[in-house]
């Protein structure tokens, strides 16, 4: 459990550290909160020859409201994201997510950017931003580029990001005032990853369903974002019938592996159990 | 008398002894950061060992090659089999009368198993360099199913032991089977069960888990070659076998050898045994001249330094149709790994399993016991309880269960039935042991009332019919636990470890002011002795707890023990520290009668001195009598006031309780809550109901991480799945439920002070309450027995099978 030798970098802007990265290539890593990446250094199964520590760019903290975009910056803690007023408002479903993401002390330097994008299949933050439709800005040698978080994702810890690129910032559209959300996520224990975990957010007009986004975390190597489940709920009452149809839907894209958690057919039905829940509970918000 | 004299209530006040609340004195450091454990050591030269390691369950070594790891800078030496073999220490005697490879000899016999050993600078040279050693491998077929282990074309596991048929325990019948274990009258139960109305038959698994202290094995080594002394500091549970063990494998002799144990982060019977890194470690200090420090990381100790439990129980009760048991048959398939190091006293290879009979009086019972080698990691330690006791206790507690349930009768109107009557005790069991105290009836009784346990029953039926209709779907199980232990190993006439009787000792010096020192060879890792030991003496001796230092772990200055596990330490040394006091108040008593001027059978005690029968007035405090033990003894007297005894405890200590569980489980997730947990326990005298109490809340939380998900599994290749602390169950806060403890005092009548031990009993008793919750709440939709662990997604999957999806 002791890491191999590596260079440790701490640049003070987003230009320095990509200049770092892009001078490195392959054997160069980003470091933001670390939860992920030094326990794999510590496993030697990574093992970076340069560790670029984000944690003295001043430009990559904070939440930011532009018109119907909030951007968060990527070096934003989850302690960060929970006790922002803004997205209490506006977006609660993070403020929801990031509560169930470990404990207290991991949220204190676990951070939005680093959750999202080191491809981990077990990090809450990725299905959540497919289900909300965020982009990610993706900061290179050659400027800033935006990749929509439901075309990030290729495999587990396999993503459209660049050796040399950073992730810098998140941005969200901000679902109108009124919508039901819900995060529902079922784990062994405080601080594990989720067996199965759905997120979703819809509107309600007339009792009927206007628009609906779900999301599934850890039931295969990439975050999944259930378009069809979504496209099935939307125009129904929500009842019992399209649900369950909705529910087949999302577990028919799962894949979870067997691990821990249970083998993969309880993986899979699970997945469909918190939609499930994470549906009626959203509904039950929206309808006030 | 003026006012300032104080009374008599607070002068026993003072001495915060037996039944006070004392707060523990240890904690001032531990809850500061000021403990000193192994790992804080730093001495000068001091150089750090790691191990290389094994990924292959089940392999040939062809060839290890260190050139490549010599040639980094910092790296001292890599030694292998072939450099262990030069001081005869390749392998090593187990405590269970088996040998084991220190590093691999020729072949691996597990994941993860010893292969060699880098000594280098610090941790992280020693961790690069072993990415360098290249060890070749030649694949062999790997076993895990211990069903299999006996099978006639199994693999051969050890072939060092070919054609050696005869073990430590008997004969062996086959290349991986390393003992059979018989005990009771086979015949008698044969008979009970032809004749009985109704029988019940069941495989009950106790799966493989792990004890998980927050402190590693570790240990430095320190060879003075001048001196010809080795000092070893260790996190051992038990020192002086260490000592004993270090000297007979070194031939160092032993007063030459000098084994500190320092703070211990929790032991749990991980730190009883002898460990490849602690042999490896002494040799290398031989070898290089410097101090050697080996500390296990976690993974390494979940997937290596013994395991515990992996008992395969087929048990069988016969039983007349108004539920009064007369027969009760086990058969135990024991999986012990690769090499059997089961840390048990040397002549009981399945520990003291034979308690199965529980708490009932069963007139015949018979049992027993296969072990078997297995691709697995060695071991078999009593994971916070007495040898083998839990699995007994949780064979017995479901097999009563599932009695009730073909009986059609209340599980604990069962248990209440066949309990062993007061008046039968001392009790033989039908597997030969003698109870020594019991009440059973008052104990159940007390808890069912408290519980309110005919109105969780009358709501447990409502729900099910709710369940059935539809209404709901979360279920209800009440678990019932009725254990009974045996601790306080124990007497010479059946136990020693390696020739060594399983006495304990305790020796007490009263300084000239009144203040003292004491010794044992006790170990605490966390049980509080430092606190509990003060008050034993404080109450036998009149002094304050906090004027009594109590020391241990120093092989050098503590009298010979043999350690703390088991519950072994308050039954036995608890015993010799009561009788060592008692050396020192006798001796007092005379010096008080010299002092006096009167005849010492004229003198009474009282609290804290001794007294003129009818004249109390006329008295001398412990404190003066100290003083006059140095400063004039009576004539003739040898000056000083100090005792020492060693106790060899007549009989094993039987401490019972009632534990009742209350759950509530989502059908749908399998996720199951513990809605109210009540523990009740006797435990004999209680010396800290604080400590006590402590004890019990630690206890349940292992059983309830034990029950519900604690689990070290094994894939079909022999991979150790989830050896670390993010799949491998600790409860945090938020998991764990709360306790609601209780309890009754029914002293032992062969103990000095009547304490019987607790520390194990919450462990022993939680875990088949545990399990009985989750089988009671599926009782009803027809299931007889669920095997444990019982996490979420077997939960599930129980749930599923008795069509509870739909």
């Amino acid at each position: 459990m002791i890491p191999g030798e590596f260079t440790y970098h701490r640049p003070s802007s987003v230009a320095e550290a990509v200049a770092i990265l892009a001078s490195h290539g392959d054997e160069a890593r980003p470091l933001s909160g670390g939860h992920s990446l030094i326990p794999m250094m510590k496993l030697r199964m990574a093992a970076p020859e340069h560790l670029v520590d984000l944690g003295g760019i001043a430009d990559l903290k904070g939440i930011a409201e532009d018109g119907d975009t909030i951007t968060v910056g990527a070096m934003t803690t989850q302690h960060e994201l929970i006790g922002s007023d803004l997205l209490g408002a506006r977006l609660p479903i993070i403020r929801e997510t990031s509560l169930l993401i470990a404990d207290p002390q991991i949220r204190y330097l676990g951070t939005l950017g680093g959750n999202v994008a080191n491809g981990d299949p077990g990090n809450d933050m990725p299905a959540l931003m497919q289900c909300l439709n965020a982009a990610y800005v993706l900061t290179g040698p050659d400027g800033a580029r935006e990749v929509a978080a439901r075309e990030f994702y290729e495999a587990a810890y396999f993503t459209a990001l660049a050796p040399d690129e950073i992730l810098t910032a998140v941005k969200i559209p901000v679902p109108p005032t009124g919508h039901g959300y819900a995060y529902e996520k079922l784990k062994r224990k405080v601080g594990d990853y989720a067996t199965a975990a759905a997120a979703v957010v819809l509107t309600l007009s007339g009792g009927s369903v206007s628009t609906c986004s779900v999301a599934l975390t850890n039931v295969a190597d990439t975050p999944l974002y259930a378009e069809e489940a979504g496209s099935i709920l939307t125009g129904s009452t929500l009842d019992a019938d399209t649900v369950k149809r909705a529910v087949a839907a999302a577990e028919a894209i799962t894949d979870p592996a067997s691990d821990g958690r249970g083998p993969a057919e309880y993986r899979i039905k699970m997945a469909g159990i918190m939609l499930e829940r994470a549906l009626a509970r959203a509904a039950d918000r929206a309808r006030g | 008398m003026n006012d300032m004299t104080p009374t008599r209530e607070q002068r026993e006040a003072a001495l915060e002894g037996m039944g006070c609340k004392r707060k523990r004195v240890e904690d001032i450091r531990f809850t500061q950061g000021k403990g000193q454990y192994v790992d804080d050591l730093k001495l000068p030269g001091m150089v750090f060992g790691d191990f290389v390691r094994s990924p292959y369950a089940h392999a040939k070594v062809t060839k290890i090659d260190a050139t490549e790891a010599l040639k980094l800078p910092g790296v001292i030496a890599v030694l292998t089999a072939e450099d262990l073999k030069g001081v005869n220490l390749a392998w090593m005697p187990t405590l269970a009368g088996d040998v084991q490879m220190v590093l691999a000899d020729g072949k691996v016999l597990y994941q993860n198993q010893e292969v060699a050993f880098v000594v280098a600078e610090n941790r992280y040279i020693a961790d690069d360099a072993i990415q360098l050693v290249e060890v070749e491998y030649e694949e062999l077929p790997v076993l895990v199913d211990p069903f299999q282990s006996m099978a006639p074309d199994a693999p051969v596991l050890r072939p060092d032991l070919e054609g050696k048929m005869e073990g430590a325990h008997g004969p062996r019948k086959h290349h991986n089977h390393i003992f059979t274990w018989e005990v009771g009258d086979k015949d008698e139960t044969s008979k009970a069960f032809a004749e009985a109305d109704v029988t019940v038959k069941e495989l009950i698994s106790y799966h493989r888990t792990h004890p998980s202290p927050l402190e590693t094995c570790q240990c430095v080594a320190s060879m003075d070659k001048v001196k010809g002394e080795l000092t070893v500091w260790g996190t051992f549970q038990a020192p002086h076998v260490i000592r004993t063990v270090a000297s007979l494998l070194s031939t160092i002799p032993e007063h030459k050898i000098h084994v500190i144990a320092p703070d211990i982060g929790g032991g749990f019977g991980n730190k009883v045994g002898a460990y490849p890194g602690y042999i490896c470690s002494i040799v290398a200090s031989i070898v290089t001249g410097v101090p050697v420090k080996w500390v296990e990381d976690r993974m390494e100790n979940l997937s290596t330094t013994s395991f515990a439990r992996d008992y395969h129980m087929t048990t069988e009760i016969a039983a007349k149709s108004d539920g009064t048991v007369t027969g009760l048959k086990v058969h135990v398939l024991a999986d012990h790994g690769g090499f059997d190091a089961c840390a048990d006293p040397s002549k009981w290879p399945a520990g003291f399993f034979n308690i199965v009979t529980g708490s009932y009086d069963f007139p015949a019972a018979h049992l027993e016991v296969d072990g078997v080698y297995t691709n697995k990691a060695p071991g078999g330690v009593a994971y916070r309880c007495s040898f083998r006791v839990t699995e007994a206790a949780y064979c017995i507690e479901r097999g009563m269960d599932i009695l009730a349930q073909k009986l059609g009768m209340d599980p604990a109107d069962l248990r209440m039935k066949n309990f062993i009557k007061p008046e039968q005790f001392p009790y033989q069991s039908a597997l030969g042991w003698e109870y020594d105290s019991g009440d059973y009836h008052t104990a159940m009784q007390k808890a069912m009332d408290t519980i309110g346990y005919r109105e969780l029953r009358a709501e447990q039926k409502a729900k099910q019919e709710a369940f059935k209709r539809g209404e709901t779907r979360e279920i209800m199980g009440i678990g019932v636990s009725f254990f009974t232990e045996i601790v306080g190993a124990g007497p010479s006439k059946n136990c020693d470890i390696l020739g060594v009787a399983m006495f304990d000792s305790a020796e007490i010096r009263v300084h000239p002011t009144g203040s003292v020192i004491s010794r044992m060879g006790t170990k605490s890792q966390g049980q509080g002795h430092e606190t509990t030991w003060a008050q034993i003496i404080a109450t036998e001796i009149g002094i304050p707890a906090a004027d009594i230092m109590v020391e241990e772990g120093n092989t050098d200055t503590a009298p010979y023990g043999l350690g703390t596990y088991g519950s072994r330490s308050t039954p036995v040394a608890g015993a010799a520290i009561a009788l060592a006091a008692r050396k020192i108040r006798n001796k007092a008593q005379m010096i008080a009668a010299h002092m006096l001027e009167v005849s010492e059978y004229d003198l009474e005690w009282d609290v804290d001195g001794f007294q003129v029968k009818g004249n109390p007035q006329a008295r001398k405090a412990m404190k003066e009598i100290a003083w006059a033990a140095y400063h004039a003894p009576p004539p003739g007297m040898e000056p000083g006031l100090e005792a020492v005894s060693y106790y060899d405890p007549p009989n094993m200590t039987y401490p019972f309780g009632a534990y009742f569980c209350v759950m509530d489980i989502d059908v749908d997730t399998g996720v199951a809550k513990t809605r109210r947990f009540y523990a009740l326990d006797d435990c004999g005298t209680r010396i800290n109901p604080m400590i006590i109490e402590g004890q019990v809340h630690g206890g349940l939380t292992e059983a309830f991480a034990i029950a519900m998900g604690q689990e070290i599994r094994y894939d079909e290749t022999g991979n150790v799945m989830g050896a670390s602390f993010m799949d491998f169950f600790i409860p945090t806060a938020v998991e764990t439920p709360h306790w609601e403890t209780d309890y009754t005092v029914t002293p032992s009548p062969h103990h000095p002070i009547g304490a019987k031990g607790v520390g194990e009993s919450p462990n022993v008793g939680g875990v088949p309450a545990f399990s009985n919750a989750v089988n009671d709440a599926f009782q009803f939709l027809g299931s007889t027995h669920i095997q444990m662990p019982h996490d979420a997604w077997r939960i599930w999957q129980a749930a599923r099978d008795l069509g509870a999806h739909g």
